[in-house]
């Protein structure tokens, strides 16, 4: 009892985040994620604070661990000082580590935003730049999106001056220098790490459904499936 | 509780000499508004802001889906700030509320478990050769436009004001979670208390009303936006927000996160293509603006100029409230005036008294 308990506190968000539960359910009566989803950060947070292995590792290959916003809602309201999305934090990054959260529908997703998010950090220096968010996959944003989206290069020129060029501004060029110092960053700091295990156990796990590994037919499932079983009856 | 238990949650803010850190989201979908910031506080208040280009992300919408660990955002969040130490500035501007929160999160971590900045620092060295002091005043951009409140107000060119009824014109406003909620203290107002905005409506003419779902997250959710299986926990969340909303008439929304306007402003299409309502008054939506393209207009910016073409809800209506002039021909226009073509009329972009036709539903 308590091997991963003892781990999770190695994580400094942990020791933040996490002194003792009440189970009073504030934190489940603001969160916008259980409000909509089948889903209770009180219990999250009990079930890590009883050190119970065996239950900690059911929580770690649950969808449940990825139902939270990471709002941080939680964390001025708790009247023990707890922060839930910490505690979600730190068990997120075990999940990843051990290939957990390979076993949920919800957990497998973490593919796809190391794969577009992780990508473009690495490759552009920013989280997202405008020909990531296409049309296609955000119909949701509307046609001024869309007319954004296809007159680019006329639109954000009047806003920044270099517009996929050298020198300040918005969606400027960062310079290759920069990038290999990020990369390097991420080499160094266990970044690098995360995203090939991320990548490694998505790879097993593709095989195991049938895919002929994480190609794009994976990703295209991972992205769009909805099993319907996440909502509150 | 009292009205100004705001006032508990203060905080320095420099009132010059600003180093600038820009948002990833917002130079996607409102990037006037940055450059409205550098203008007004540059320009027209004559304040000194220096941006290197070499600034990146500051991971945040990794390190909030959970790709990126700890260790790693505080190592890009240290490079960052060798950047400003570089400059010779000690006064960090940050145009993200969620950089804003990460920067202050690493810096209280450090705080905290010393031993953390150690390894942070021998990382930055390890992997860049650089070092760095930290900031003496980090402040949100929003909190820099609160400080110079007063200063906009003098220098004012359209009120808050509906020209028609000379009534205040009813704003709601919406801080954006890691404003204040990681660390109230580093809030005006802090988390309970949101004060940020309403303290520049009230400057410039405004009422600002309060309404139940005022702190509730606007929708963002990171993983649940991001993946399209679950942009179900966005529009809900929004929904929430703008239900709680629309019974208090708004004239409109102000905004302090970069992802926030873009959620009030786009949920507001999709659930009208997907329900048929609509919650501002005539039939249209409640326009959601950031704090800079507020201080634009109210400083006499032209409306194309600040980037309002780039919302998918119509702010016509709110221009013409406040007696701001502008020309609808000029709206969708490209570089040097060439006319690129218009988006697809919807039911919350189309121009209320004109052509009230409400289509798509
Ligand atoms: S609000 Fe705090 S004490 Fe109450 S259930 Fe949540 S974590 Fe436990
Ligand atoms: S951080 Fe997570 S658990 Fe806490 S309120 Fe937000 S969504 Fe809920």
């Amino acid at each position: 009892m308590g091997k991963y308990f003892d781990r999770l506190m190695e994580d400094v968000r942990m020791r933040e985040g996490l002194h003792s539960c009440m189970n009073c359910g504030v934190c489940t009566g603001l969160c916008p994620a259980a409000e909509f989803y089948d889903y209770d950060p009180r219990q999250v947070v009990n079930t890590v604070q009883m050190r119970d292995d065996e239950e900690i590792e059911k929580l770690l290959k649950s969808d449940a661990l990825w139902y939270c916003g990471e709002c941080m809602s939680c964390r001025p309201r708790c009247p023990r000082g707890n922060t839930p999305g910490y505690v979600i934090q730190a068990l997120r990054k075990i999940s990843q580590e051990d290939g957990f959260f390979a076993e949920s529908e919800k957990g497998r997703q973490q593919l796809v935003i190391k794969r577009v998010i992780g990508g473009s950090i690495l490759s552009e220096g920013y989280c997202l730049y405008p020909k990531l968010v296409s049309p296609e996959l955000h119909p949701e944003q509307g046609p001024v999106w869309a007319w954004i989206h296809e007159n680019d290069t006329q639109i954000y020129p009047q806003f920044s001056p270099n517009y996929r060029k050298a020198g300040p501004g918005p969606f400027r060029k960062i310079s290759e220098a920069t990038m290999d110092e990020i990369r390097r960053i991420f080499e160094v700091s266990g970044g690098a790490k995360m995203f090939a295990a991320i990548e490694e156990h998505s790879e097993q796990k593709a095989r195991e459904m049938g895919f002929a590994g994480a190609n794009d037919s994976y990703i295209e499932m991972i992205y769009t499936h909805d099993s319907g079983t996440h909502t509150q009856r | 509780m009292k009205r100004t238990s705001w006032q508990e949650y203060q905080k320095k803010v420099a009132d010059d000499d600003y180093y600038y850190v820009r948002s990833c989201i917002r130079q996607n979908f409102f990037p006037g508004s940055e450059k409205a910031f550098l203008n007004i506080i540059g320009g027209d208040l004559g304040r000194s802001i220096y941006e290197n280009p070499e600034h990146t992300t500051c991971t945040g919408i990794g390190y909030h889906s959970d790709i990126v660990p700890m260790e790693t955002t505080m190592t890009v969040v240290a490079r960052q700030f060798a950047l400003l130490t570089e400059s010779g500035r000690e006064n960090l501007a940050v145009s993200c509320i969620t950089s804003f929160g990460l920067y202050t999160e690493m810096l209280e971590t450090w705080h905290e478990f010393p031993e953390t900045e150690e390894r942070t620092r021998r990382y930055l060295k390890e992997a860049t050769g650089r070092e760095f002091r930290k900031p003496k005043n980090v402040a949100h951009t929003s909190d820099i436009m609160f400080h110079h409140r007063e200063e906009i107000a003098r220098k004012v060119r359209h009120r808050l004001v509906n020209v028609k009824t000379g009534e205040p014109l009813r704003v709601v406003d919406h801080i954006g979670c890691h404003y204040a909620k990681l660390f109230p203290k580093v809030g005006i107002g802090g988390a309970e208390f949101p004060h940020v905005l309403a303290g520049m409506v009230e400057a410039w003419g405004g009422e600002v009303i309060d309404y139940p779902e005022r702190r509730h997250c606007c929708g963002f959710g990171f993983r649940n936006y991001l993946v399209k299986a679950n942009r179900g926990f966005s529009i809900a969340n929004t929904h929430k927000k703008l239900e709680s909303m629309a019974p208090f008439k708004p004239d409109f929304i102000i905004t302090n996160c970069p992802g926030c306007p873009m959620f009030l402003d786009r949920w507001q299409y999709t659930i009208a293509e997907m329900e048929g309502t609509t919650y501002g008054q005539d039939g249209v939506g409640i326009p959601a603006l950031t704090y800079e393209e507020v201080a634009g207009l109210v400083m006499g910016y032209d409306p194309w100029a600040l980037g309002l073409q780039m919302h998918q809800v119509n702010v016509e209506p709110l221009l013409d409230k406040m007696g701001v002039k502008y020309d609808p021909a000029a709206k969708y226009l490209g570089l040097n005036g060439k006319y690129i073509g218009k988006p697809a009329d919807t039911a919350v972009n189309i121009n209320c008294g004109t052509q009230q036709v409400i289509r798509n539903l």
